[in-house]
């Protein structure tokens, strides 16, 4: 027993002092202050934090860890969903039967399941760190702006759930984003059905028809089709993760630039 | 048995359940005792109890344990949590201020190195959320329906669980308000709530009593208007969207009678025995004036101070709050509040006159 922790602590060693190790990680471990600084100023995803902080701010009590579980959350989705891109064609043809596969054909087929489950979470979990932000007055000066970055992205995750749930092609995608997508329709001066729509006119011509109101920039179509389908499918994967990302790094940004984790004056 | 079924399935309809939530709500912001340890405990244990022998009704079960339904627990639950977690941890701090403490978070100002206090933290909450998702994604298919079919439409047609609250919102209002304009100023009001709450108190630390008035409009807005309407929504709601008890088996063939009647039916027709009027303006000049009156007038009366509002409004001034915040910081916040209330009072509205349109121009699609 002796001998093989022996040789394991000889074989650690020998890794955390060879030239790779020390050329990845550029201190030693993290037992000595002088570390616990270093392991923040040289790890790009942990100099998201501040090297120390405040102990009452960072209690579970306080934070309820919301805020970093719904950044997880994201990181797991854009990860599960790069696999899902894989094999996911979006298309009225093969979009469906592609789901069915990923069920049945494709090995260690939960990686929808992670998707959906988590993207559920995510919402719960945006709504739960509002709240505990409204509930400790962190909205308040100097972080005002922060919280309307907060709610820009609470809108974007709505909209990611909102695009990812057509996807599946199945009733109940279709259904759902018609009866979402509809309300565009009564927009007022700019959906079909919508109030003050009807006098805009150019003779005797509606400017706003079902062709070019807000409900058909949002479906590209008439109806929920083909059309929609790419259009949510882009909006999914590519423009609106990329939004969130941006206002993420935002939001990190301005937590640390108005004071870190708040805390009473 | 039974007795007790029919009970629950009436308490849920949408009038019973919204007054019950809303008089329990008032309560529980005015006896605060209530947000202890002890109740928390019973609160649980009555509703896992209350969920576990549910689940046994097969009507219950066939719609609590849909795939797609199944968030809607963890909201109900968790919401229940955090709202009594925030609450306690406002009361518990609220007992310091009162006998001159420091509250909780004013303790421990020393500052602790992020690596390991800090970041222990994150990795062992991400490794527990990592195993119960995991855990979840195995025991529970993700939801696939039949291929998706435009000439079929489910009855009911839902949109997704989130949105619920604003498709709740379609009974009473119609779509450029529940779908348009609501929702915009649903983010809009979220983003302007730092700027019209001048409180300096009460930042960085749980309370009840130095924001009561902040946290109440937000958590009646949250909890009531929002979480509410979408766990409503979920559950309760039905074919043609007809109210369902949580016993009730979902019949597609229920009707329900609908008396709607507008301001200008009561005001033309049931008060002065006439015919609607062909003008439509004049037809619903009634309605225009208590909307302006609404939107327009009443936050400027408000704004007065007491002495001089005539006597049956005089509980109404808010001439505090247009002292502290400032003329627009005022009549921002207070428009906010009341289109918020104007919800709940289209609701009443309508259970208690059918009343279907205060302000109803179909020409032009603009009813209200």
């Amino acid at each position: 027993m002796q001998k093989i922790l022996n040789a394991l602590s000889s074989a650690w060693d020998a890794t955390t002092e060879s030239q790779v190790w020390k050329s990845i990680f550029r201190h030693g471990a993290v037992s000595s202050n002088r570390n616990r600084v270093l392991v923040m100023m040289s790890n790009v995803f942990l100099h998201l934090h501040p090297v120390k902080s405040r102990k009452a701010g960072i209690k579970l009590r306080y934070t309820w860890c919301m805020g970093g579980i719904t950044f997880f959350l994201f990181l797991v989705l854009t990860f599960t969903g790069l696999l899902l891109m894989f094999y996911y064609r979006p298309t009225v043809e093969y979009a469906y039967a592609d789901i069915i596969d990923l069920g049945e054909h494709v090995p260690l087929g939960v990686m929808r399941e992670i998707h959906r489950w988590g993207a559920h979470a995510m919402v719960i979990t945006v709504w739960l760190h509002m709240f505990r932000v409204f509930m400790t007055g962190s909205y308040k000066p100097p972080r005002e702006f922060n919280w309307g970055v907060g709610v820009i992205l609470l809108v974007l995750t709505l909209l990611l759930s909102f695009t990812g749930y057509l996807l599946p092609w199945d009733q109940l995608a279709i259904w759902a984003i018609t009866v979402g997508s509809n309300m565009a329709r009564a927009t007022p001066l700019l959906g079909t059905e919508g109030p003050l729509t009807a006098a805009l006119k150019l003779g005797d011509i509606n400017i706003i028809n079902a062709g070019n109101d807000a409900r058909f920039a949002l479906l590209g179509a008439r109806s929920v089709g083909e059309n929609t389908l790419l259009r949510f499918y882009v909006l999914h994967c590519v423009g609106l993760p990329l939004a969130a990302a941006l206002l993420m790094a935002v939001h990190f940004w301005r937590v640390r630039k108005d004071g870190g984790i708040s805390g009473p004056m | 048995m039974e007795l007790f079924k029919n009970l629950i399935n009436w308490a849920s309809g949408p009038t019973v359940l919204f007054t019950l939530a809303t008089v329990a709500f008032v309560l529980s912001l005015k006896y605060t005792q209530i947000w202890s340890k002890k109740v928390a405990y019973l609160g649980f244990v009555v509703m896992t109890a209350f969920y576990f022998l549910s689940m046994f009704d097969p009507n219950f079960y066939l719609i609590v344990a849909k795939p797609d339904n199944v968030p809607i627990t963890f909201v109900l639950f968790l919401v229940a949590f955090f709202t009594w977690y925030s609450l306690y941890q406002g009361v518990e701090n609220d007992k310091r201020i009162a006998v001159g403490e420091e509250v909780l978070e004013k303790q421990e100002q020393e500052k602790v190195w992020v690596w390991p206090d800090l970041v222990y933290t994150e990795l062992l909450c991400m490794v527990l959320l990592s195993i119960g998702l995991m855990v979840w994604s195995i025991l529970l298919d993700a939801p696939l329906e039949q291929p998706a079919n435009p000439a079929d439409s489910p009855n009911p047609s839902k949109a997704p669980w989130y949105f619920l609250g604003l498709q709740e919102m379609l009974v009473y209002f119609d779509p450029w308000l529940a779908g348009v304009v609501f929702p915009t100023l649903i983010v809009v009001g979220l983003m302007v709530i730092p700027y019209i709450d001048t409180n300096p108190k009460g930042n960085g630390y749980f309370t009840l009593k130095e924001r009561k008035a902040e946290i109440a409009i937000f958590l009646y807005g949250f909890l009531i208007l929002w979480v509410l309407l979408v766990i409503s929504g979920t559950f309760l709601r039905g074919p043609n969207w007809n109210f369902f008890g949580p016993y009730e088996y979902w019949d597609q063939h229920r009707v329900e009678p609908l008396l709607n009647v507008n301001v200008s039916d009561f005001f033309w027709v049931q008060l002065l025995n006439r015919p609607l009027p062909s003008n439509p303006f004049l037809r619903e000049f009634l309605g225009v004036i208590l909307t302006v009156v609404y939107v327009g007038v009443l936050p400027v009366l408000m704004a007065r101070p007491k002495d001089k509002l005539p006597g049956f409004l005089k509980w109404a001034s808010l001439h505090g709050y247009y002292e502290r915040m400032g003329s627009a910081r005022y009549y921002v916040g207070v428009s906010l509040f009341l289109l918020m209330m104007s919800l709940p009072i289209k609701m009443y509205l309508r259970w208690a006159f059918n009343l279907k349109y205060i302000v109803a121009f179909p020409e032009i699609f603009f009813n209200i």
